[in-house]
């Protein structure tokens, strides 16, 4: 039998290897996987026809108003007629250098600080905390320096889009470990407003924080303040965001081992340096996918403004939708098209963003708090 | 650190506010004070703001006549009723997108769950390319998506869309066959309880028998049968054939055995047969009202207007992602092992996943669930912007617009039932974990 031994071993077949082998095992390993195949490549072909026809073969490229766009498909010279208001609402057009100069200086943030390998990062942070946001309202707002007066009711699109979502996450930050350690505080005071707070907050809707923004804050002032309405939006959603950020950190808090707490109080740390200099910078690393989480659910959300009157990309798109310059069918689905298709770009970035970290820090053997417990 | 503080308590006062217990309290004081002056100063402002405008403010405005016409109502409603009227109208609306949203994103965030983790790569891809585009989409935009740029669209009721089962679509929603009740319909629904109240009966039978003597019984599939099989077999002929059938091979089976009693089987039959009886007892009392075009729209039946279409596709499309992944994350949660063990024992594919990895990733899966839920609940207030009368669009809309004087108590009402709404989730979810933590232990 020895002999006959080659025989018997005889390489697989030819064909069972590579792309055919592949082929076979994840698409038509048995009837019913291969039904499934089938079904899905139908569905495929489905979405890629509408989507190709809409968007390409049926589209409209040239024209002037509206009656240009019968075709069915996609109206892309409205997309390009309103495409300066989509990023900028009604700012002004010789001034917009400005907002993207605001752009850039946050950029210059913002890279740095979201590539893991360049050093320095709180310098960065503190740049992007302290200074930026001064820079940014005088180069947004004006007024001084001699740069013209832009009130808020002139910005829109993703301009506000960001200054809301960004505004928000910088504000809800700080106050979210405020309200984190409240929440875990031995003070019984403290405790229950944080609790009470946070809990009073994910418990309602964001759109009736906005309400209560534009029809109850002005009750809650003396009567000569008035407030701008964005500044109003802006605060509801800081303290909004800040409820749903404090509960990211306090996961964090409780990834934290029960040692580092014992070891910082056997030390001799005050409170203050215990959490400041051993707990925080821990716990603060781990919820950071969390936090992104965080900030895509609050970028997704800055759209509810335009309830209360507010133009962000989304009001922008909506308000296009309807122009009658450009009143034609397919008006509507192409400005959601533009507006969905920018946000759809920012938030799958960002999500990947935070993906990547997370696989980082679990590379890294740490405990990742990526629950963002905000949808 | 009471160690290292201690030495301060000899030097009298200043030594005092070194001991943490004394900080604590005197913290806790300036919070409590500046809380509360936060508090009276916003109050003080209120009163003087309404004050100035001659508001007195209180709750007897519900009692006022509303007014205005509301499209869509699950209780009688007239413009002549009240704005406290108008705000049930509004609450049941909500509650009604709510629970027809959550069965919709619960069926399709499972599917697509599932889906994602099959073996399939092509369904595998699409299932996430799903979960990829609805959830980094703003619900708004897809709300006016299906509202605006695609149920606006749809041809006038002339040119309808003719849809199976006598039911049509156009630009003014859903037109569906209505079942409307015949007299003598009581009987059959009577027997439709007696039906539920054997299975419930079955069920704790069940488990007692499997406290007493360690025997397992599909009381979960019961309780399904119940709750999904029970109203779509009572209106089946064919089923009662089915249904007396089993009966009797159940008989058989328990006098031959002894041992085990199907009474899956018997809650079953008894749910079905009872209604069907009933049914044809009574002479089939059950007539369908179909839509039919008179003059420009449609008359009969019900009609889903497109408001409601567009939000339960928008909301349930979107929450379907999160609870995919959700799904996902908890079949991955039940380690490799558990299905190995049971592999090992000889169960079955079905009921490893039933016995072993199901219960087991429901632990992983519902709460994060729930909470879901709870968010699909609080985003079907984005009604508000393409016109649902849900109770934002009504209450905090409306009728806060025409009252504008009570703008406060609207605004407060309105998130009390919100408020109301999570605290309930919060004590369902708290029961739930102690519950599971019981089984843990």
């Amino acid at each position: 039998m020895a002999a006959t031994g080659t025989a018997t071993t005889s390489p697989l077949p030819p064909r069972a290897r590579g792309a055919l082998l592949w082929l076979r095992e994840n698409l038509f390993s048995s009837w019913g996987n291969t039904l499934l195949t089938l079904l899905a490549l139908w569905l495929i072909w489905q979405a890629v026809t509408t989507v190709l026809g809409w968007a390409v073969l049926d589209a409209t490229w040239q024209g002037k108003d509206g009656s240009a766009c019968h075709a069915g498909g996609a109206c892309w010279p409205f997309a390009s007629a309103w495409f300066g208001q989509f990023m900028y609402g009604r700012y002004p057009e010789p001034e917009r250098w400005r907002v993207n100069l605001t752009y850039a200086l946050a950029l210059a943030g913002l890279v740095p600080l979201m590539v893991p390998r360049v050093p320095g990062k709180p310098w960065t942070l503190l740049y992007l905390l302290a200074a930026f946001p001064v820079l940014a309202v005088i180069l947004l707002s004006g007024g001084v320096l001699g740069l013209a007066h832009v009130p808020t009711d002139l910005w829109g699109g993703l301009l506000v889009t960001l200054v809301i979502a960004s505004t928000g996450i910088a504000a809800a930050f700080p106050l979210g470990i405020v309200l984190a350690l409240g929440r875990r505080s031995a003070m019984p005071i403290v405790r229950w407003l944080s609790i009470g707070f946070i809990e009073v907050i994910r418990g309602v809707p964001l759109i009736t924080v906005l309400f209560m923004a534009s029809v109850m804050l002005p009750l809650f002032l003396p009567e000569q303040w008035t407030i701008d309405k964005l500044v109003r939006a802006l605060i509801m959603v800081a303290l909004f965001s800040a409820a749903y950020m404090a509960e990211v950190i306090r996961g964090g808090l409780q990834a934290i081992p029960r040692g580092q707490f014992e070891a910082a109080d056997a030390l001799g740390l005050s409170w203050a340096q215990k959490m400041g200099l051993i707990v925080l910078p821990q716990a603060l690393k781990l919820t950071i996918p969390g936090m992104v989480g965080t900030f895509i659910g609050l970028f997704k959300d800055t759209s509810l403004v335009l309830i209360i009157g507010i133009f962000d990309l989304l009001g922008i798109a909506h308000a296009a939708s309807a122009a009658p310059a450009w009143l034609s069918p397919s008006t509507p689905m192409t400005a959601y098209a533009v507006a969905g298709f920018i946000f759809w770009i920012f938030c799958f970035g960002m999500s990947r963003y935070s993906q990547m970290l997370e696989r980082r820090l679990e590379a890294g053997g740490e405990r990742v708090v990526a629950k963002a417990a905000y949808e | 650190m009471a160690a290292l503080t201690r030495p301060g308590r000899a030097n009298g006062l200043a030594g005092l506010l070194y001991r943490p217990e004394v900080r604590r309290v005197v913290y806790q004081v300036l919070i409590l004070g500046a809380v509360a002056f936060a508090a009276w100063w916003v109050v003080d402002n209120v009163a003087a703001n309404l004050r100035r405008q001659g508001i007195v403010a209180g709750l007897d405005f519900l009692g006022e006549t509303a007014g205005f016409d509301i499209s869509q109502s699950l209780i009688a409603y007239s413009n002549l009723s009240t704005y406290g009227r108008a705000f049930w109208v509004g609450l049941l609306n909500t509650l009604l997108v709510a629970v027809l949203g959550i069965v919709a994103a619960t069926v399709i965030g499972f599917v697509i769950g599932i889906a994602r983790l099959s073996s399939n790569w092509l369904v595998a891809r699409l299932a996430g390319a799903y979960v990829e585009i609805a959830r980094n989409l703003p619900l708004l935009l897809q709300l006016f998506f299906w509202y605006a740029a695609v149920l606006q669209t749809l041809p006038s009721p002339r040119q309808s869309y003719v849809l199976p089962l006598g039911a049509y679509l156009n630009v003014r929603g859903l037109h569906l066959p209505a079942p409307v009740a015949q007299p003598g319909f009581w009987a059959v629904a009577l027997a439709l309880a007696a039906g539920l109240a054997v299975a419930v009966a079955v069920w704790f039978w069940a488990r007692r028998r499997q406290a007493l003597t360690g025997e397992r019984f599909p009381a979960f599939w019961t309780g399904l049968a119940a709750i999904v099989v029970l109203p779509l077999l009572a209106f089946l002929a064919a089923g009662l054939a089915f249904a007396v059938a089993v009966w009797f091979w159940a008989r058989r089976r328990q006098a031959l055995t002894g041992e085990r009693f199907p009474a899956f089987w018997t809650g079953l039959a008894a749910i079905v047969v009872l209604p069907l009886l009933a049914f044809l007892a009574a002479g089939s009392p059950l007539r369908f009202d179909y839509p039919q075009l008179q003059g420009f729209n449609f008359q009969g039946g019900i009609t889903l207007l497109p408001e409601l279409i567009a939000l339960l596709l928008g909301l349930s499309i979107y929450t379907a992602s999160f609870i995919a992944e959700i799904v996902r994350a908890g079949i991955l949660g039940v380690s490799k092992g558990q299905t190995e063990a049971a592999q090992a024992l000889g169960l079955s594919r079905g009921r490893t996943l039933r016995l072993v990895v199901v219960p087991q990733a429901a632990r992983i899966i519902i709460p994060p669930l729930t909470s879901q839920y709870l968010n699909l609940t609080k985003n079907s207030s984005l009604a508000v912007a393409i016109g649902y009368p849900d109770l934002v669009n009504v209450f905090a809309g409306t009728v806060l617009n025409q009252t504008n004087k009570h703008a406060v108590e609207v605004i407060l009402i309105t998130m009390g039932v919100f408020l109301t709404l999570s605290l309930l989730t919060s004590l369902f979810m708290n029961w739930f974990n102690r519950r599971m933590a019981l089984v843990e232990g």
